[in-house]
């Protein structure tokens, strides 16, 4: 059952992954990232990770990929046009990228050949009292830090997208 | 049970793809999207180490990742405004400004 869930949350992600590189229109890439979100919520769910499930989808599957959409609109993005000015690219970049997959996984397949060392703790079901908890002792000051971060990317945001006096269009 | 290695792998791989997306897209929006691509498949990766050493750290640490990546793209996506604005594209290849 488990094995089931898990190829069907894995398939999904990874055929939303390459739809978003396969796609030429950005729309079509924006909603196959959705996709790859949910699936993603899904194996946090089997993860034991409730809170961070609901966030995903909450934040990335909500407001940001939202935020991704409304600016596809407002630009009206038409489809990308593809140069191949690059000979090198094409050449060098799949077989590259091919050796950054194999380090990667043989890195981690010797380091974690078939370890399930699951903490009883976090089976318990009480996840987010856990993590409000860490939240606001240990993890005090880097929260607050954070709500400074939020605050300037507004402000930026804002400073970016206002017009300016002496700008004529 | 599922090895925590297969979702070790399964972030892997969603990371090399957005990897690749990014190289290989030209629309500066697309090229965006394969960043967010990248940020998940690393939360992948601290969650599974959550779920294996039982530590609550983790989801903390992907908590915070999403933060960031949200006031990213707020400002990203004000850039990519502005930018439209300026030059009426949004190909890569047509932002050069600081090319030498």
């Amino acid at each position: 059952m488990d094995a089931v869930l898990f190829f069907l949350f894995a398939g999904i992600a990874l055929a939303g992954a390459i739809n978003l590189i396969r796609e030429s229109h950005p729309i079509y890439s924006a909603l196959s990232l959705v996709a790859v979100m949910g699936a993603l919520a899904g194996l946090y769910l089997m993860l034991g990770a409730e809170f961070i499930a609901v966030v995903q989808i909450i934040v990335y599957a909500g407001a940001i990929m939202v935020l991704f959409v409304f600016v596809l609109m407002l630009v009206n993005a038409a489809p990308e046009v593809k140069l191949d000015r690059s000979k090198m690219a094409k050449n060098v970049g799949p077989p590259l990228l091919t050796l950054l997959l194999v380090e990667i996984v043989a890195v981690l397949r010797g380091k974690y050949p078939t370890s399930d060392l699951v903490h009883p703790s976090l089976l318990s079901g009480d996840n987010t009292r856990q993590i409000g908890k860490l939240l606001f002792s240990k993890f005090l000051l880097p929260f607050e830090v954070t709500s400074i971060l939020i605050l300037v990317a507004i402000m930026g945001a804002v400073v970016l997208g206002k017009r300016r006096p002496d700008d004529s269009r | 049970m599922i090895p925590v290695s297969w979702y070790l792998i399964l972030s892997a791989v969603l990371f090399v793809l957005g990897v690749a997306g990014f190289l290989i897209k030209r629309n500066v929006i697309t090229v965006f999207m394969s960043i967010e691509l990248m940020l998940n498949a690393v939360n992948l990766s601290f969650v599974a180490f959550g779920y294996m050493l039982g530590d609550y750290n983790a989801h903390i640490f992907v908590f915070f990742v999403m933060v960031v990546a949200a006031a990213e793209a707020a400002v990203g996506l004000a850039i990519i405004m502005l930018m439209y604005h300026n030059r009426k594209s949004l190909n890569v290849d047509d932002i050069e400004l600081l090319k030498f």
